[in-house]
């Protein structure tokens, strides 16, 4: 979906959320500790909120929320994102 | 008509039945082909005793008579009434002696139950894993559990004794010569079953979300230190650091890395689930906390407890990484130790619940 490859496409790391996901807020939080600033998109304050879940779905995210991007490229949900930190592999990625 | 054999119908499981059942285990043996029995008297089963019955002519040559027939005939012919007399005494003789039989096996159980408490309460006291991690006397089980968190403690049973004999076989292989090969095997066959129990509880956290998170099935020992669930995997790897020696500064490096980012991750998930504890609270009290009904209330809080289940999956996600990355770190061999120290850990700590259960019965 065009939006969702415009909006995932933004440098750095890209997360959509929904404001009512709280697995969402915990992936902010990491972000947030590894001082690393992302960029939001609560989908459900988004008009097309149905087309961006069914995007997500279909790129891989089977809750679609949250959905990570680094540079562009999806990184994947809440599992992907843990599995790489503990492996060590997140920090390089977001932080070249 | 004198019989000496006593039969009955032979219970096909060794358990208690209930009344309902015992009616029907009677009633069954009184029930022959084709289900003739007139109101008032009872017909002995055609099938077991062959002697007794080549007089009784109501079966086998005229197939099966109508109960209006065998009413009409009775009228007529006095001896047949006599037969059917004898007929009901030696019936009502033989459901005494299987009422006898049926007593005494319940007496049996009794006893087989009593002495399986005590056997129980025996384990308890030694450490051993037993019943579902509830430290009381006698057997006890929740009224509310479904079948299935019922199926969960019992295959939690068998994992535990599982990992006791694991555990035991390390320690003795730890202690002689072993080869890589070997010791490698057994760690694979560590780390599997680590993951069986994960895979156990994603299934459970779909039945019953709240126990999975209360750590029901634990002792209470080990759930003094739960987190979402589970054991902390930082703080483990913090009390399993000094089994590893020696580590290669490189090894050193990595798994303080691993702790570190364990910590965060651990840290985010715990924001994640203040929030949802705080979001939950707001869902149930919405409205006004005075109205007496509350139905959309409890629709929202439902939905906001389905991310509960995502919680627990994602920390035992976390326990499930951490696991395989100390393997990637670690030798074979400082694996071995590391999964040696981890169970014996964990003995430790039920063996701690069963200590001071006993120590808190003893009177003062």
């Amino acid at each position: 979906m065009d939006k969702v490859m415009r909006m995932s496409s933004e440098k750095g790391v890209v997360i959509f959320t929904k404001s009512s996901c709280c697995l969402c807020y915990a992936v902010q939080i990491l972000f947030r500790d590894l001082r690393v600033q992302p960029t939001i998109h609560e989908i459900d304050n988004d008009p097309d909120c149905r087309e961006i879940e069914k995007a997500l779905v279909r790129l891989g995210c089977a809750n679609a929320v949250p959905a990570v991007f680094v540079s562009g490229k999806l990184v994947g949900s809440t599992n992907d994102v843990m599995s790489l930190h503990l492996s060590g592999s997140l920090v390089p990625l977001i932080k070249p | 008509m004198n019989t000496t054999s006593t039969h009955f119908v032979p219970p096909r499981r060794f358990e208690v039945y209930e009344p309902l059942n015992q009616i029907g285990m009677w009633e069954e043996s009184f029930k022959n082909n084709g289900g003739m029995y007139t109101p008032g008297s009872i017909i002995i089963p055609t099938n077991e005793k062959p002697d007794s019955l080549s007089e009784d002519t109501s079966h086998g040559t005229e197939g099966t008579p109508h109960k209006f027939d065998q009413e009409a005939s009775t009228s007529r012919h006095p001896d047949k009434i006599q037969r059917r007399l004898a007929q009901n005494r030696e019936a009502a003789r033989k459901s005494r002696l299987r009422k006898k039989a049926y007593v005494q096996q319940l007496e049996t159980s009794r006893l087989k139950l009593i002495h399986l408490e005590q056997e129980l309460d025996h384990a308890r006291q030694q450490g051993f894993y037993v019943g579902n991690g509830v430290d009381s006397n006698a057997l006890c089980f929740s009224d509310n559990m479904s079948s299935g968190i019922v199926a969960f403690e019992m295959e939690y049973g068998h994992w535990v004794e599982e990992q006791n004999r694991q555990i035991s076989e390390l320690r003795t292989v730890l202690h002689g010569q072993v080869s890589d090969i070997e010791l490698r095997s057994l760690v694979e066959n560590a780390m599997k079953h680590y993951f069986q129990l994960f895979r156990m509880k994603s299934a459970a956290a779909k039945i019953d979300v709240f126990y999975v998170m209360s750590g029901m099935w634990k002792t209470s020992a080990e759930r003094f230190f739960l987190w979402i669930g589970g054991f902390r995997p930082s703080e483990l790897l913090k009390v399993l650091l000094p089994h590893f020696d020696p580590l290669t500064d490189q090894q050193l490096l990595d798994v303080c890395n691993l702790r570190q980012s364990c910590q965060q991750a651990e840290d985010a998930l715990s924001q994640g689930m203040e929030k949802l504890q705080h979001t939950l609270a707001e869902s149930v009290a919405a409205g006004k906390l005075c109205e007496g009904s509350y139905i959309p209330q409890m629709t929202c809080a439902m939905e906001r407890l389905e991310a509960l289940v995502s919680f627990v999956n994602q920390a035992d996600h976390l326990r499930h990484e951490t696991l395989q990355q100390m393997h990637r770190i670690l030798t074979t061999r400082q694996a071995a130790r590391g999964l040696l120290a981890l169970g014996e850990y964990f003995q430790r700590l039920r063996a701690l619940s069963s200590s001071w259960a006993a120590r808190q019965r003893e009177p003062t």
